[in-house]
């Protein structure tokens, strides 16, 4: 991290210009640094698909992956975040090839408005690659976090399983390179 | 849009460092572990530090040692993740992993630390508002304002201690590590807290806490329970710790710690005193259920009525001492 002013004291309410690594890609950055990855992402990298909910940390649809893991990137600050992994839902698909999660929400309905969409996709994609076979349960813990104020939950949690089990038809279990982050 | 105000930030790499700054800057600086409390607050503007020290770098402060047998050590910066899956905290302190497990969400977990949840900030349905909803009633006394608006013509304030954790560390008797330039101390975690919604903890704020300190593990049970409205995301609005050791089948000591129902953890004392050299039988647990009626004192400015939350204090000591017996 580099701020333009020498300094800490100095460097109060200027830009900071920072490298972060998103969707696998090193990407320059200048943001004031009170803001959050949230605020970040949307408006100085255009990456649009993080939404704004509540803003506070309750309702999930800020979700971003850091490392592997969802975070709320609303309550995150890039300046916490050097060297760290960060995915975001335009990241989960292979160019034109949707990710499993992608398209079993989509041939499930499992989205009205679909403004929750991309903090669902990507905390079932962190339950997904740390776990091939969740059972129902552990989907609705593991996306306890995510609101949908349309309230279709169900076709949400079918969309997982039926993710889930394409993913496993794909990769069988003992192949190698089964996990390649997809 | 909600944003943060502005701050000067400053990530530290150690304890040293981290009390260092927060002693230059004053009290208009704030820590930050997770984000998840202060964040929030700073974006309703309930808390305005100039200065914030992001403590997520510290390496030091996200440690969990020692042996539960001979005494667990929790780093204060340790995720609450990292603390409701660590096997020595699952097996050697089921009740601490079940309420650490049960604060929020997954992903809030997942940034939020151990450390910000014994510190939570107090909350109220008159406070926790953004700033307009609170200059819309004129503020109120924890901040900005004059006026309870729970209790108008108290002179204090009554925000409510709604962390999770807390109930568990006082009932087991959890003691915690904080560090300033001055150098380090070591309380009981009960001695941290002080029955007031603004001034509710004993801390002073160029003290950085670093480390719960957990007791050997040596023939006591203790178990949590929580009311909210929704199975996950909700602070607690009613919380029970309890823990008991026992002589064979018979009560030897006792401690049960009522949380949300007032500014502090509450201590049961005349539940704990009715248990003690009798066995737990469903007569003694309702006799001691009864007795947590009293020390409870929720005020309507959480959710649920608060005679409800009166009444379930009853309840929950019950089934804490049901999963006892």
């Amino acid at each position: 991290m580099k701020t333009k002013a020498k300094g800490r004291a100095r460097a109060r309410f200027e830009k900071v210009h920072m490298r972060l690594r998103v969707n696998g890609e090193d990407v320059e950055v200048a943001f004031a640094p009170h803001k959050t990855l949230l605020e970040v992402l949307r408006e100085d990298l255009g990456l649009t698909g993080t939404k704004h909910g509540c803003e506070l940390g309750e309702c999930g649809t800020c979700a971003v992956l850091v490392d592997g893991k969802p975070i709320l990137s609303c309550l995150a600050l890039p300046l916490d975040l050097e060297g760290k992994e960060i995915s975001t839902v335009e990241g989960m698909a292979d160019g034109p090839r949707l990710h499993p999660l992608q398209e079993a929400f989509a041939d499930l309905g499992a989205a009205q408005c679909g403004y929750c969409t991309p903090g669902f996709l990507l905390t079932a994609k962190a339950l997904l690659d740390a776990k091939k076979k969740p059972t129902r349960d552990e989907i609705k813990d593991a996306l306890a976090g995510n609101l949908c104020r349309c309230t279709g939950y169900v076709k949400i949690f079918e969309a997982v399983e039926l993710a889930a089990k394409r993913m496993r038809e794909a990769a069988p279990s003992k192949a190698k390179g089964a996990s390649n982050g997809r | 849009m909600m944003r943060l105000p502005k701050f000067t930030y400053v990530r530290a790499k150690s304890v040293r460092e981290a009390v260092r700054v927060m002693a230059d800057a004053g009290p208009d600086a704030s820590f930050v572990a997770g984000g998840t409390d202060l964040y929030p607050n700073m974006k309703r503007r309930q808390q305005t530090p100039k200065t914030v020290i992001g403590l997520s770098g510290v390496r030091e402060l996200r440690r969990i040692a020692g042996k539960p047998e001979t005494g667990l050590v929790i780093g204060a910066g340790a995720t609450l993740t990292e603390v409701c899956e660590h096997s020595k905290v699952r097996k050697g302190h089921p009740a601490l992993a079940k309420a650490v497990s049960l604060i929020s969400t997954p992903i809030l977990r997942n940034m939020g630390t151990i450390g910000g949840n014994v510190l939570l900030d107090t909350r109220c349905n008159y406070y926790d508002q953004n700033y307009e909803w609170r200059k819309g009633i004129h503020f109120c006394m924890k901040k900005d304002g004059d006026v309870c608006w729970v209790a108008p013509s108290s002179s204090r304030c009554w925000a409510v201690q709604s962390s999770d954790a807390v109930p568990v560390l006082c009932a087991i008797g959890a003691r915690v590590a904080l560090a300033s330039q001055s150098g380090e101390r070591e309380i009981a975690a009960v001695d941290l807290f002080r029955d007031d919604g603004i001034d509710y903890l004993t801390k002073r704020p160029d003290e950085l806490l670093t480390e719960i300190r957990l007791p050997a593990t040596n023939g006591w049970r203790a178990t949590y329970w929580k009311l909210r409205r929704r199975g996950s995301f909700d602070f607690p609005v009613l919380s029970v710790a309890a823990r008991l050791w026992f002589d064979g089948a018979t009560v030897k000591d006792a401690k049960i710690i009522l949380g949300a129902v007032g500014s502090s953890p509450l201590d049961a004392h005349e539940s704990a005193r009715l248990l003690i050299g009798k066995p737990l039988t469903e007569d003694t647990i309702r006799a001691a259920a009864d007795a947590a009626y009293k020390p409870a004192k929720p005020l309507d400015n959480t959710d649920f009525a608060y005679a409800f939350r009166k009444e379930m204090a009853k309840q929950y000591v019950a089934r804490a001492l049901r999963d006892l017996a």
